[in-house]
């Protein structure tokens, strides 16, 4: 039975989706809309798990004391601050919570976006390195594009653009087209596993 | 004098006064696969639009009352434009539309479109192409699994990433160090997350043979909540359910480089000894599988998301490509039943290589029948 319910309402549910899809009439053609807002409201209430979980989790390192807790300090009088001033002040344009977002949250993820820079920098170091053929391909077309999509590369010679459209637009499209399909059919594959309840490990059964 | 009546006669010509021309063949039609609520006017564009001394700014679109011989605006198209869609129109009540070429203060003669009225359809015709493809792959799947029930042997070819799956959690057991897994950064909705919690299942099975701990940071509530019952339920079926610590499979924040940033934190002070990244990455995907690389851990990533696996086959040890996450739940687990469905998979694939090839052939040869069928609509 513990099984059963959830089994029957992802049958349901999934079965429904499907229909909506080939039915544009109405009552299948509100279904999605509908679910999309069910699903909404669930997820706004499973953030008090999320965040209970953050708490309980930092309270009981500051606790024990264990290794790392004054960054829990940190995190829990953040929350506190930014949690308060959303319920007292509102979250509207000019409140502190506005402030907070722009001028704390909003540099920080600038900082952690920006960093991509270096990793790329690191990650393309490692891949272009020619040891073996796939590789030295690899190298020698990511030259052609990256020239190709600057002025040096037009000056050097003025077709380059034109091999580096190519490259992007004819083997490099085969072959996200060929891994988009796969996609397709192993979501579909995954569905139908789940919506016949064969797969059943995502609801922690066997 | 001459002057100020020439500009004058330049300025206001003799046949401006003349209205322009109305458009033509103004047909009125309910539109295709809808939920109804819309009528498709088309219609050819008067002999004024576009040139002349009464060319045409727009045309105003003007609807029947029902029972009633009176018409409202409904709206306008601009110059040039042939097709406007009436989103108003009530389903089963038939409407006939007129049409008038506006150009500055003057119209014409009304255009008077066929009576017709919205209707919603019970049937998308357009997606009949895909209609057939889902039943004929569902077919093959379910053909697939039947087989297997039966008991008959399927093989499956070898996928260098899932078996590298088992070493990776035996080395991080040889060197006493956690393994992290890590779930994506989208929400259940998602099926990149519902198969990337499948695997942890299995992945965290081993660990729990192995008695390795397992370390899984959230970016979403509900990913946490099911992470949470699978990691306990993996440890029970694989006899130890002491060694399940829920303060191991947390949340961290919903916020996607907030998220980077805490998870870079956790590899670089628990230093694991195998990182898996299965399911939808964005920009993170990068910043993770660097700070992992750094770190020496064996790296296993999967990803259905095209524009990032460049940066997971880059950083990482393997790398399950597309299809191959979804197929490394039946991988793993080696269940008939399972295997059965990745069996389906695959001919789904070699049919669709052949209907490639056929469109190919065919558009090259002139023929275009296929591709046009085969465009959803």
């Amino acid at each position: 039975m513990k099984n059963q319910v959830p089994l029957l309402i992802t049958f349901i549910a999934g079965f429904v989706m499907v229909l909506q899809y080939f039915i544009p009439h109405w009552p299948f053609s509100d279904l999605q809309g509908l679910f999309n807002n069910w699903f909404l409201i669930i997820m706004v209430f499973a953030m008090i798990l999320g965040i209970g979980n953050l708490l309980k989790l930092h309270l009981g390192k500051l606790q024990k004391k264990a290794s790392g807790w004054w960054y829990s300090i940190v995190l829990i009088t953040g929350f506190a601050i930014v949690f308060g001033a959303g319920m007292i002040w509102g979250v509207e344009s000019g409140s502190p919570f506005d402030w907070f977002y722009f001028n704390v949250n909003l540099p920080m993820s600038s900082t952690m976006f920006a960093l991509l820079a270096f990793f790329v920098a690191s990650a393309s170091y490692r891949a272009f390195r020619a040891r073996t053929p796939e590789a030295t391909l690899l190298l020698i077309s990511a030259i052609i594009v990256m020239l190709s999509r600057v002025p040096l590369g037009n000056y050097v010679w003025d077709k380059l653009p034109l091999v580096g459209d190519w490259i992007m637009g004819s083997p490099n499209m085969a072959g996200q087209r060929a891994i988009m399909i796969g996609i397709a059919l192993g979501v579909v594959s995954t569905s139908l596993r789940i919506l016949l309840g064969i797969e059943r490990t995502y609801l922690s059964g066997k | 004098m001459l002057l100020l009546f020439l500009s004058f006669v330049q300025q206001y010509p003799a046949d401006s006064a003349e209205p322009p021309a109305p458009p033509v063949n103004v047909v009125a039609r309910d539109k295709a696969n809808d939920a109804g609520g819309n009528i498709v006017l088309n219609w050819q564009l008067s002999g004024d639009d576009g040139a002349g001394t009464r060319s045409v700014t727009e045309y105003r679109i003007e609807r029947s009352v029902p029972d009633s011989d009176s018409f409202v605006v409904v709206g306008t198209a601009n110059k040039g434009v042939s097709q406007f869609v009436d989103a108003g129109a009530a389903n089963g009540v038939e409407y006939v539309y007129r049409i008038f070429a506006c150009a500055l203060d003057k119209r014409s003669a009304p255009a008077i479109s066929n009576a017709a009225a919205a209707r919603a359809q019970w049937f998308h015709t357009g997606r009949v192409s895909m209609l057939i493809a889902v039943i004929i792959f569902s077919s093959l799947v379910m053909w697939f699994i039947s087989q297997a029930k039966k008991g008959r042997a399927l093989y499956i070819r070898p996928i260098a990433g899932l078996e590298a799956v088992d070493d990776a959690v035996g080395r991080a057991t040889e060197m006493g160090k956690s393994i992290m897994y890590i779930p994506g950064i989208l929400d259940m909705d998602d099926i990149q997350t519902i198969a990337s919690v499948i695997i942890l299942g299995k992945v965290a099975r081993k660990a729990a043979q192995y008695e390795t701990p397992i370390l899984v940071p959230c970016t979403r509530s509900l990913v946490m909540s099911a992470a949470q019952e699978t990691v306990k339920e993996a440890c029970v079926d694989a006899g130890r359910p002491d060694i399940y610590d829920p303060a191991r499979v947390s949340y961290l924040t919903d916020d996607q480089f907030g998220y980077a940033a805490g998870v870079d934190g956790m590899m670089l002070r628990e230093k694991p000894g195998a990182i898996f990244y299965m399911g939808a990455f964005y920009a993170e995907s990068l910043i993770l599988a660097e700070t992992g690389h750094s770190t020496g851990a064996i790296q296993i990533a999967g990803t259905a998301m095209p524009s990032q696996l460049p940066f997971f086959v880059t950083a990482c040890d393997y790398t399950l490509i597309g299809e191959e996450l979804f197929a490394a739940s039946a991988y793993l687990s080696r269940e008939p039943l399972l295997l059965g469905s990745l069996k389906g998979q695959d001919w789904g694939k070699a049919l669709i290589l052949l209907i490639l090839a056929a469109g190919v052939l065919m558009a090259s040869l002139g023929f275009n029948r296929l591709a046009e069928w085969l465009a959803v609509g």
